[in-house]
C-alpha cells in the first residue's frame, strides 16, 4: 500500500518533470501541420527530422555547441579550481567567521544578474571582450562560484579533521594536501559542484545575447534565439522545438556519464568512533 | 633496529594554552619525558591531556612556555619538521589510498628514496603483522588492523618522539588488553621515547616508565607508577590512582588522634597537620576477619562481590563505608576489619596534600 502510494507519487514527479520536454521533443519531430492542428495531435506522425535538417542548414549548430561548451568548461574550471581553495580555507575557519563568510557569499546570489550587466557590458567593451569567449568565462565563473564554494565547503567539513592533521604531520605541503589528500576526499563532490556549475553556465542567455553579437561567437542559447520566422508572424516552432532538443542533449549525456562519480562513501573506513 | 636514530628528550617548561573565549586548558605544565622511557599524561576527560599532547605535536601553539626536543627547541617549528610520530585515537588513516601508501605518503613528502622506503614499509609491517594488509584499504580492514596501520604510520617515520592519544581507546575490552602488552613490548624493543595519553589508570599503570597526572590543566604529580600509587602527592591522585577507588573518611585532629566516623586513630608522632584530616585507606590493606584482631573495627557486611579470585565486601563501619578486598568464604554479616597503621594515608583536610610523617611530603617532580 504504502509502496503503491510512494509509486504513484514518485511517478506524478516525474510526469511532471518530464512533460514540457517531452512535448518539446515531439513538436521538434512533428510535421509543420500537426503543431498546430485542432484538435491536438500528440505523437508525431509521421516522425519527421526536417526541423533539424533545416535549422543545420540555417545556423551554424555545431559552432554554438562549441562556443557553449568551451565558455562553460573553461568556467566551471575556474570555478571550482578557486571554489576548492575558498573551501580548503573556510573548512580552517572558526565557526562564526565562516558562517559570515558563507552568508555573505549567499547575499551575493540574491542579487539579480540583470543588475551587472551594464556595468559589465561597459567592462568588456572597454576591454575588447565583445564576441570575445573570456567576456563570458569570466564573469559565468564569479556568478557560479557562491554555488561552487557552498558545495565544496560543506564537503570539507565531512573530512575529519584529524585526517588533515595527520597529513600535515607526514610533512605535506598544503598544495600536496589539496591534491593528494583533499581532493580525492572531496571527489564526489568536486564532480557535483562541476556538473551544476557547468549546467548554470550552458543554460545562461542573458549574458551570451547581450556580449556576443557575432553568429559564430554566439553560445547555443543566444544561437536559438536568433532562429526566426521570415516574417515577424511567423513562428517557426518545429525549428525551434529542434534548436531546444539540440542544446539540451548534451547536458542529459554529460550528466549520465559522470552519474557514477557522484556516489558516495569514499570516507569509510577513515577514522574510527 | 633503528639503529643510530637517537631516542629523543623532550623538555617542557611552563607550557600554557588559553583558547578563544578564555577557556584554559593547560596551566604551566612541566615535564621531562626521557629517552627511551614512556611518559604517561594521566587525567580525566577535560584535564588538558590531549592538548598538552597536541602542542608538543604542534598542532595547536601554547600561548605560553617553551618545548625543547634534544636541546632544540621547537617553538615555530611545522608539525612535519618537528620529528615526532602522532597516533590518533580515532586513527586517521587516509580512506582512499591503500595501507602501503598510508605507510608511504609521510616519506615521500620528505624526499625519501624509492628503495628506503620499501625497506622501512617491509620491516614495519612485518614488525606490526600487517603485510598480508599492505594492498588494502583502510575501509576493509577491522578495528585492530586499522589500529595497527596508524600505529605504522608513526612507526615507519622512525621519529625521536612518539605522541599517542588514547591509541586503545576505541578497541574493545579483550582486543585492548591484548595490544596493551604488545605495545610494551614494542616500546622496549623500539627503545623509543613516548608520550602517552591515556584517562584509563590501568593502562597508565601497566604502560608507562612515568606517569604526569594532570587534573584542570595542572600537573599534579609525576612519579613512577608505583611510587604514585604509594604514595600519591594529594588526596584527588590517590582516588584516581588505584582500582576500586581507595575509601576516604573525613575527619579532625583531636590532641594527635584523628577522629572521623567510629575511627579513633593515633596520628604519627611527626605529622605536621591542620585541624582536618582526611584517612585513605586502599581497599588491599583492609584485613577483614571474624574474630576481632588487635585494633579492628567492628563491621557490618553490606555487599559482597565475587570478582574470581578474591571478593570486594562493601563494610558499615560507624556511618562509614570501608570497601575491603577479601578471600573468598562465606562472611557472616557481623566482622571484623583493620589496618596496619602505616598503609594509612594521611591528607589534609582542606588542601587534599598528602601529609607525610618524617620528610616533607608532596610532589614528587621528573628529574
Amino acid at each position: 500500500m504504502k509502496r503503491a502510494a510512494f509509486a504513484v507519487a514518485a511517478g506524478a514527479v516525474v510526469a511532471w518533470s518530464l512533460a514540457p520536454a517531452a512535448w518539446q521533443l515531439a513538436t521538434a519531430l512533428k510535421p509543420d501541420s500537426e503543431i498546430t492542428a485542432a484538435p491536438t495531435v500528440y505523437l508525431p506522425h509521421p516522425p519527421t527530422l526536417r526541423h533539424f535538417a533545416a535549422l543545420a542548414k540555417r545556423k551554424p549548430l555545431g559552432r554554438y555547441l562549441l562556443n557553449s561548451f568551451e565558455a562553460s568548461a573553461a568556467a566551471t574550471l575556474v570555478a571550482v579550481g578557486a571554489g576548492l581553495l575558498a573551501a580548503s580555507a573556510l573548512a580552517r575557519m572558526s565557526g562564526r567567521r565562516r558562517r559570515r563568510v558563507l552568508f555573505g557569499l549567499l547575499l551575493l546570489v540574491s542579487f539579480p544578474p540583470i543588475l551587472l550587466l551594464f556595468p559589465l557590458y561597459e567592462a568588456a567593451r572597454a576591454l575588447g571582450g565583445v564576441n570575445h569567449p573570456l567576456a563570458l568565462v569570466i564573469p559565468y565563473a564569479a556568478l557560479a562560484l557562491p554555488l561552487a564554494i557552498w558545495i565544496l565547503e560543506s564537503a570539507y567539513r565531512q573530512i575529519p579533521r584529524e585526517i588533515g592533521e595527520a597529513a600535515v604531520l607526514d610533512g605535506l605541503s598544503p598544495l600536496q594536501r589539496l591534491v593528494r589528500i583533499e581532493l580525492p576526499l572531496a571527489l564526489p563532490s568536486v564532480v557535483t559542484a562541476g556538473i551544476l556549475v557547468f549546467i548554470a553556465c550552458w543554460n545562461e542567455f542573458l549574458l551570451a545575447l547581450t556580449f556576443l553579437t557575432r553568429d559564430e561567437s554566439k553560445t547555443i542559447t543566444a544561437g536559438i534565439a536568433s532562429v526566426g520566422g521570415s516574417s515577424i508572424y511567423e513562428i517557426p516552432w518545429g525549428q525551434l522545438s529542434a534548436a531546444v532538443v539540440v542544446a539540451t542533449a548534451p547536458l542529459i549525456v554529460l550528466v549520465f556519464l559522470f552519474e557514477r562519480r557522484i556516489a558516495g562513501g569514499l570516507t569509510r573506513g577513515a577514522v574510527k568512533g | 633496529m633503528h639503529g643510530g636514530m637517537s631516542a629523543g628528550e623532550l623538555v617542557a617548561e611552563g607550557i600554557r594554552k588559553d583558547f578563544p573565549g578564555g577557556t584554559r586548558a593547560l596551566d604551566g605544565v612541566s615535564f621531562t619525558a626521557r629517552p627511551g622511557r614512556v611518559l604517561t599524561l594521566l587525567g580525566p576527560s577535560g584535564c588538558g591531556k590531549s592538548t598538552l599532547l597536541r602542542v608538543v605535536a604542534g598542532l595547536e601553539a601554547p600561548t605560553d612556555g617553551r618545548l625543547t626536543l634534544d636541546g632544540r627547541p621547537l617553538d615555530g617549528v611545522p608539525p612535519g619538521k618537528r620529528d615526532v610520530g602522532f597516533v590518533f585515537q580515532n586513527y586517521a588513516l587516509y580512506p582512499h589510498l591503500s595501507v602501503t601508501r598510508n605507510l608511504s605518503l609521510g616519506l615521500e613528502a620528505r624526499g625519501l628514496p624509492r628503495g628506503e622506503i620499501d625497506e622501512r614499509i617491509r620491516e614495519t609491517a612485518q614488525m606490526l603483522g600487517i603485510g598480508e594488509l599492505l594492498g588494502r584499504r583502510p575501509g576493509q580492514l577491522s578495528g585492530g588492523q586499522q589500529q595497527r596501520v596508524a600505529l605504522g604510520r608513526a612507526l615507519v617515520r622512525r621519529p625521536r618522539l612518539y605522541l599517542m592519544d588514547e591509541p586503545l581507546s576505541n578497541l574493545d575490552a579483550l582486543l585492548r588488553e591484548g595490544m596493551r602488552a604488545e605495545l610494551k613490548g614494542l616500546f622496549r624493543r623500539l627503545g623509543a621515547t613516548v608520550l602517552y595519553v591515556t584517562h584509563d589508570q590501568a593502562e597508565a599503570m601497566s604502560l608507562s616508565d612515568e606517569i604526569l597526572l594532570l587534573r584542570e590543566g595542572r600537573a599534579l604529580q609525576c612519579a613512577a607508577p608505583l611510587e604514585i600509587y604509594e604514595r600519591p602527592a594529594d588526596l584527588f591522585t590517590a582516588t584516581f590512582i588505584g582500582s576500586p577507588r581507595l575509601t576516604v573518611w573525613r575527619g579532625r585532629a583531636e590532641g594527635g588522634i584523628f577522629v572521623g566516623g567510629a575511627a579513633r586513630i593515633p596520628l604519627p608522632r611527626e605529622l605536621a597537620h591542620g585541624p582536618t584530616i582526611d584517612l585513605g585507606v586502599r581497599p588491599e590493606h583492609v584485613v577483614v576477619s571474624v574474630g576481632p584482631l588487635p585494633d579492628a573495627w567492628p563491621a557490618r557486611l553490606e555487599v559482597a562481590e565475587p570478582l574470581g579470585d578474591r571478593a570486594l565486601l562493601t563494610l558499615r563501619v560507624g556511618d562509614e563505608t570501608l570497601r575491603a578486598f577479601s578471600p573468598h568464604r562465606a562472611w557472616p554479616d557481623s566482622l571484623f576489619a583493620s589496618v596496619d597503621s602505616a598503609r594509612f594515608l594521611w591528607f589534609d583536610g582542606e588542601t587534599g596534600r598528602r601529609l607525610e610523617s618524617g620528610t616533607a611530603g608532596g610532589l614528587d617532580w621528573c628529574p
